[in-house]
Formats: structure tokens, C-alpha cells, sequence
């Protein structure tokens, strides 16, 4: 059996591949810079915080990292309706990956936390700052500097995961994939096209991740 | 019609369950077992091995899971093979899991110092034998936490599979929501038994790693 290739068949559908492209890239640029501010909240709260934060915070992170990015969206976008909390279904993808992204990041962000030096706590102290203002202005960015890496991949995974937001109907580049391939039954030419999609979109990702990494940190250049 | 009472529900979600620990299992040993051949062909001595499965790696991780069990779901079947989706799902993320293992192992792997090689190499050992004998006895110490804490990507990863038809517990919440219109019980209760099955997996990794002191070895 041979198979005869014809990406051509796929030709009259291409911008609904770049609605989909661009709803990915909504998706995961909304989902991830209020991610990472939800992650930053979280690791000030587990690291700094008021200990009777703490446990509740713990709580939220462990419960998220261990169920699948599918059976919380189902959760929030199916279950939510019945306590009467209704979302679309773009409002409930990027709720889905904000709560995901913000307990990633916050284990991720307060690996950072912790690696600071206590000088630098106690110097900000000796300068009448209070807790709040030493983490925001000395603590935060050296400690975002160190865990980079880790975070930008986290936001690509994060990315591949908002491929599952198809299944509630964004029409997202899985969206716009499963419709093409249902029309043409060009399976293999068309998620071909999807999975070299999500590759490049992956690439551009992490160098946008590396610039920004430039023009948040400028004084030192150790982050690749 | 007798209704669904709640134990109806936890009833047949920790039914379909068993499917998804199947699933897991078969991925996991599946995955470990093609990760060690892709790890030796990656540190190995060939250069297109190194090259071969470095490109294995990089596409791997670098496109959704969701896509590759697609190709192998749809895209098989276009090639006249029949393809039911256990076999989809079991092969996609058999594939999946022994990219991540291999990266992962590879850390470990060139964790040793360096010493340890050319000391087997000058007993001339051949390459099987210096990993066989040397160095994985030693990089599987600091292999274990990761490769646990792994796992639960796998868990989490076999949830996938309910989009091409595989009866796991997504998808079985998914048929008992559309029996029962009580997504909000059901979708919670399939929540708390991932984590269950979940949990003592990313604990026991974080355990391990503390009692096995990995951080402050070798330095």
C-alpha cells in the first residue's frame, strides 16, 4: 500500500490555519504572562507570605499538578456552569491555563525565591524597607533571572497543552486541524502541517522568551 | 431508569481507571525500555546515533502529545494499517515517554565524572560494557527521583488519549457526564482520582530525592 501525498488538497484552507495560529498565540501569551504573575503571587505566599497562607496555596499547587490540563478544563468549562459560574469557552481555556501556568510557575519562581542570598533580605531591611518593598525591589528579578530557563520552558509546555483547548471548542490550530482533516481526509498531510506549526511557534517562543529575558534583565547577561 | 446515585458514578470512574493505570504502565515500561536504547545511541560513540536521536528528542519535545497521538491514530490508518486506539494510544505514548526518559537519563549519565570513563576505557572496556558496568550503575542513583516524578506526567499525559476514543477515565467521565448532566460531581471525582494516583508519586519523588541526597553528591 502506498500512500500519495498531496499537501495541495490542504491549499484553500490555510487561513483558517492562521486563525488558529493566532488564537494559540492569544491563548498562550494571555495565559502566560497572567500565569507567571499568578506564579509570582503564589511563591511570594508559600516562601514570604503569612503562614496561614501557606496551606492553602500548598493546597491549590499540589492539586493542579497532579490531575491532567484536561480534566481541569472539562472541570471549569462543564462543572463551573452548575454553580452557576458560566464562561465562554476562550474565558474558560485561558482560566484553565492561568490556574495550570500559576502553580507551575509558582514552584518554579520559588525555587528562585529561596536561592537568594538572607543578606539581601537583611540589607533591605537596614534600609527601611518593609517585606513587601525588599521583595519587590531586590528580591524578584534576580530570583526570575535564575529560574528563566525553566520558566520559558514551562510556558512552550504550556503552549503545547492549550492543543487540548480544541476539545472545548477554541478554535485553536488543533481546532482548525481535526476540522481540515475532517473534510479532505487528508490526515497525515494535515497534522503534519499542525505538529510543524506548533514547532515553530515553539522556537519563536523561546527566542521572544530570550529577548525578553535581555530587556528585563539588562545589567547581567548570564541568561541563555 | 433507576438514577445515578454518586457511588454509581465513583463506581464506574475508578472502573474506567484501571484502564488508565493499565495504559500508564505499558507507556512507562514501554517508554523506559526504547528510552535506554535511545539514551546509548545518544551518548554513544557513532555520531549519527548522537545526531539521530538528538533529532528523535528535539522533535518529541518540541510538539504537542496531543498531535503525535493524531498522526499515529489517524495518520497510520491512512497507510491501510488498522489502527484501533489502544494501539494508537499505547504506541504514541510509548514514543512520548522514552524521549522524555532518555533526555532525563542523559543528565544523569553525564552527571559522571569524567574519570569514570576513561578509567574503563583504559581497562579496555568496550562502550556497552563501561555503561553496563560503570556508569549506569552509578547515574541510576540520581536517576531515580526524576524518573518517579516523571511518572506523573505520564499519569497526567494518558488523559489525552480519551480525545481519540481510548476508554480511560477522561473519556468514561466524559460518557458518564453525558448519562448523568452532573459535570460538576463527575469531573471533580475524576479530579481527585488522578490525584490519588498522582500524588504519592510526586511525594515519593520529592522523598527520594531528600533521602538519596542527590543535590550534595559528587561535589
Amino acid at each position: 500500500m502506498t500512500y500519495v501525498f498531496d499537501f495541495g488538497a490542504i491549499a484553500p484552507y490555510v487561513p483558517l490555519f492562521l486563525k488558529g495560529i493566532a488564537i494559540t498565540v492569544e491563548l498562550t501569551v494571555i495565559g502566560g504572562v497572567l500565569g507567571v504573575g499568578v506564579g509570582i503571587a503564589c511563591a511570594w505566599a508559600r516562601s514570604l507570605g503569612p503562614r496561614w497562607l501557606r496551606p492553602p496555596v500548598a493546597l491549590y499547587v499540589e492539586l493542579i499538578r497532579n490531575t491532567p490540563f484536561l480534566i481541569q478544563l472539562f472541570f471549569i468549562f462543564f462543572g463551573l456552569p452548575s454553580l452557576g459560574i458560566s464562561l465562554g469557552e476562550m474565558q474558560a481555556a485561558i482560566l484553565a491555563m492561568v490556574i495550570n501556568l500559576g502553580a507551575y510557575g509558582c514552584e518554579i519562581i520559588r525555587a528562585g525565591i529561596e536561592a537568594t542570598p538572607k543578606g539581601q533580605f537583611e540589607a533591605g531591611a537596614s534600609l527601611a524597607m518593609t517585606r513587601l518593598q525588599t521583595f519587590f525591589h531586590v528580591v524578584l528579578m534576580p530570583a526570575l533571572q535564575r529560574i528563566w530557563p525553566a520558566l520559558s520552558s514551562q510556558i512552550v509546555i504550556v503552549m503545547f497543552g492549550s492543543a487540548v483547548c480544541s476539545q472545548i471548542a477554541v478554535e485553536d490550530i488543533t481546532f482548525a486541524a481535526n476540522f481540515i482533516q475532517s473534510r479532505t481526509f487528508r490526515a497525515f498531510e494535515v497534522y503534519i502541517i499542525a505538529t510543524v506549526l506548533y514547532l515553530v511557534l515553539a522556537l519563536i517562543l523561546r527566542q521572544g522568551m530570550r529577548s525578553l529575558a535581555g530587556l528585563l534583565f539588562p545589567r547581567r547577561r548570564a541568561t541563555r | 431508569m433507576s438514577p445515578f446515585t454518586t457511588w454509581d458514578i465513583l463506581r464506574n470512574l475508578l472502573f474506567a481507571a484501571e484502564w488508565t493505570i493499565l495504559l500508564s504502565l505499558v507507556a512507562f515500561v514501554g517508554g523506559g525500555v526504547l528510552g535506554l536504547l535511545v539514551l546509548f545511541a545518544r551518548t554513544g560513540r557513532g555520531k549519527w546515533g548522537r545526531r539521530g536521536a538528538g533529532l528523535y528528542i528535539e522533535l518529541v519535545q518540541g510538539t504537542p502529545l496531543l498531535m503525535q497521538l493524531f498522526l499515529c491514530f489517524f495518520g497510520l490508518s491512512l497507510l491501510g494499517l488498522n489502527v484501533p486506539p489502544w494501539l494508537a494510544a499505547g504506541l504514541s505514548l510509548t514514543l512520548w515517554t522514552s524521549a522524555f526518559l532518555a533526555e532525563i537519563w542523559r543528565g544523569c549519565v553525564e552527571a559522571i565524572p569524567r574519570g569514570q570513563w576513561e578509567a574503563s576505557s583504559s581497562l579496555a572496556m568496550t562502550y556497552v560494557e563501561q555503561m553496563r558496568h560503570v556508569v549506569l550503575p552509578q547515574a541510576m542513583r540520581i536517576a531515580v527521583p526524576p524518573t518517579v516524578g516523571f511518572s506523573v506526567q505520564v499519569v497526567k499525559g494518558t488523559a489525552l488519549t480519551s480525545i481519540i476514543g481510548f476508554v480511560e477515565l477522561s473519556k468514561a467521565s466524559t460518557m458518564i457526564t453525558n448519562a448523568t448532566f452532573q459535570p460538576f460531581v463527575v469531573y471533580g471525582l475524576a479530579a481527585l482520582i488522578y490525584f490519588a494516583l498522582c500524588w504519592p508519586l510526586s511525594k515519593s519523588s520529592q522523598i527520594l530525592e531528600r533521602k538519596l541526597n542527590v543535590a550534595h553528591r559528587n561535589h
